[in-house]
């Protein structure tokens, strides 16, 4: 059997290599690439006319903000579901959660979906004003 | 400036090389990730010290070492046999998209322009690599890195065949989609540090729809598990059948509706179309790449369309059986093992045809993918929205009570999976023979004739 160190140990040499690969092409790009640098060039591209003035990082729709919210709460009730999903059905002389596990979980969605049918009928869903 | 004249190619020559590299790159590929996989596990790497660097394994201090340099090598290899699975797909759905289209594509680099993703990735090497004067310099360069490093972790747990993987995690297919978040935090950092109104625009419409898609994927995902029991790719897979009667997609109704929502999720997820807002092209030029150049610019485009070899295999691991072989128990492989160090002639064949099953189902869903793209216009952002939570996320919830019931079900009444199977792989056939009926009908009424010669 593999240990957890062995199992896991793959990902941290894939991080390595995908990265050093990245960083490899890049750095050949660099070498190969001409290097000719001018202001037009290293002005943002806005379809051929002069850059508008003033910067693009300013405030944006706060919809953004809201889906990032609702995404949060909805990703961690994910998580939850992911190792009761696991462990609910009996397996290999595993008893399973039983009714209780799914009693439990379900009081626990259904507040999530009262939640979901609350934002919905707020109109948070709505992205067209 | 001197031209480049190229010599006229034999035609002849032309598809001759093309063929023996087209062939070849695949045999050393797998080849090397097949052989790769076998050694770099603990039993080999002892037996390898014991015999050949006569040490004993369980004391030696360096035994660490070398699993490490074997799980390094096969790594190495899986990551670069994904960036050429990745430009390959360039090519392949270059190819569909311009018969669909009915225009030529690619034709000039090999035959029918196979070496296309050579000549741009040449091509690209040697452009200038640009770098905005007002962007976030660390940012900027970041962006891809992470990127390409999503990319290449989500390799590392996928299931090719019945022992090629290079990590089977007890916590699987929970690691992929972890390790797929690491693009969209590339494509929102790439669109902030751009310091341009289309990159931002795109980086912004990019993060909202992947982080809302996310959900009912994630929940979407929780069928096959509920029904597997397990997290594991190769768990996940085992659990499973071979035949097509036997696939969770057909074995369970709501799964074949999960499937449903798992795919336009993931369609979503990768940006492709109908779901590509965040670098819609007429709109905002390219999104958040806009302003990326030669090598950087690659990286994306690479793991776009790596991305959709990704989820065809994600898709094929979940609901499709996976690598299985129609035919063959999972008792075969232990068994064609034999007792030697290295495995038996026939544990290597059945490797291979686990391997081979794997990619002809991938690839099929992939094309799925490409046919998608050139069938429906592009989605705006409010209906986007409105399908992804009115539609996907209350239906994906659905899945998940009723698989529920389903296993309760199939607890009490077995067969009721295989009825289950049975109807619905009959029921798939019947739409799909349907379905080119009416296409050739369709062909014909236009007083065309079905061709398939000129491809």
């Amino acid at each position: 059997m593999l240990t957890p160190l062995q199992t896991y140990f793959p990902i941290g040499v894939a991080l390595l290599v995908a990265v050093g690969l990245a960083a490899l092409m890049v750095a050949l790009a660099n070498l190969l690439g001409p290097r000719r640098p001018s202001v037009v060039k290293s002005t943002p591209f806005e379809c051929g006319s002069e850059p508008a003035a003033g910067s693009p990082r300013e405030r944006f729709g706060v919809k953004f903000y809201v889906v990032a919210l609702l995404f949060i709460v909805f990703d961690i009730e994910a998580i939850f579901l992911y190792p009761w999903a696991v462990l609910l059905l009996p397996s290999q002389g595993y008893p399973g959660l039983g009714w209780a596990g799914f009693v439990s979980m379900g009081i626990f969605v259904a507040t999530l979906v009262a939640g979901l049918v609350y934002v919905w009928k707020k109109g948070v869903l709505d992205w067209a004003d | 400036m001197a031209t480049v004249t190229l010599p006229k190619g034999n035609p002849r020559t032309k598809l001759l090389v093309t063929l023996v590299v087209a062939l070849a790159l695949p045999v050393i590929l797998f080849g090397a990730v097949l052989v790769l996989a076998t050694i770099a596990k603990p039993e080999p790497v002892a037996v390898f010290v014991r015999e050949v660097l006569h040490h004993d394994p369980a004391t030696w201090p360096f035994t660490g070492l070398v699993y490490g340099v074997a799980a390094g090598l096969l790594t190495f290899m899986i990551l670069n046999f994904g960036a050429v699975v990745a430009a390959v797909t360039i090519w392949w759905e270059m190819r569909v998209s311009s018969r669909m289209q009915s225009r030529i594509g690619y034709n000039r680099v090999g035959a029918g322009g196979f070496f296309q993703w050579i000549a741009d990735a040449v091509k690209l090497l040697l452009k200038e690599d640009l770098i905005p004067a007002d962007a976030d310099q660390l940012l900027f360069r970041a962006a891809p890195y992470f990127v390409f490093a999503g990319f290449g972790l989500i390799f590392v747990a996928l299931p090719f065949g019945e022992s090629v993987i290079a990590a089977d995690l007890n916590v699987g297919i929970f690691y992929v989609t972890a390790v797929t978040a690491l693009v969209v935090v590339g494509i929102l950092l790439a669109g902030w540090s751009s310091n341009s109104k289309w990159a931002l625009f795109g980086g912004m419409r990019s993060a909202a729809q992947v982080i809302s898609y996310e959900i009912p994927a994630g929940l979407a995902v929780m069928v096959p598990i509920l029904m597997a029991g397990t997290l594991s790719m190769q768990g996940i897979i085992r659990a499973q059948g071979a035949w097509p009667w036997q696939w969770f997609v057909f074995t369970n109704p709501a799964a074949l509706v999960a499937f449903v929502i798992f795919f336009i999720a993931q369609l979503a997820e990768s940006n492709r179309p109908p779901f590509d807002l965040p670098e819609a092209e007429s709109e905002l030029v390219a999104g958040y790449l806009a302003e990326y150049t030669a090598f950087r610019y690659a990286i994306f485009f690479l793991v776009e369309f790596g991305n959709v070899w990704i989820m065809s295999a994600i898709a094929v691991t979940l609901f499709f059986g996976g690598w299985q072989v129609p035919g063959v128990a999972a008792e075969a492989y232990e068994a064609a093992r034999g007792a030697g160090a290295l495995p038996a002639p026939a544990w290597w064949g059945l490797q291979v045809a686990s391997m081979a099953v794997f990619f002809v189902k991938t690839f099929l869903v992939m094309n799925l993918v490409i046919w998608i793209r050139w069938t429906f216009p592009r989605i705006r952002v409010d209906q986007m929205m409105n399908l992804c939570w009115k539609y996907l996320v209350p239906g994906a919830f659905a899945t998940f009570v009723a698989t529920l019931l389903w296993q309760i079900l199939v607890a009490r009444v077995p067969v009721a999976s295989t009825v289950s199977g049975v109807v619905l792989f009959v029921g798939a056939l019947v739409a799909l023979v349907q379905m080119l009926r009416l296409a050739k009908q369709n062909v014909e009424a236009g007083g065309d004739q079905v061709d398939l010669s000129n491809w």
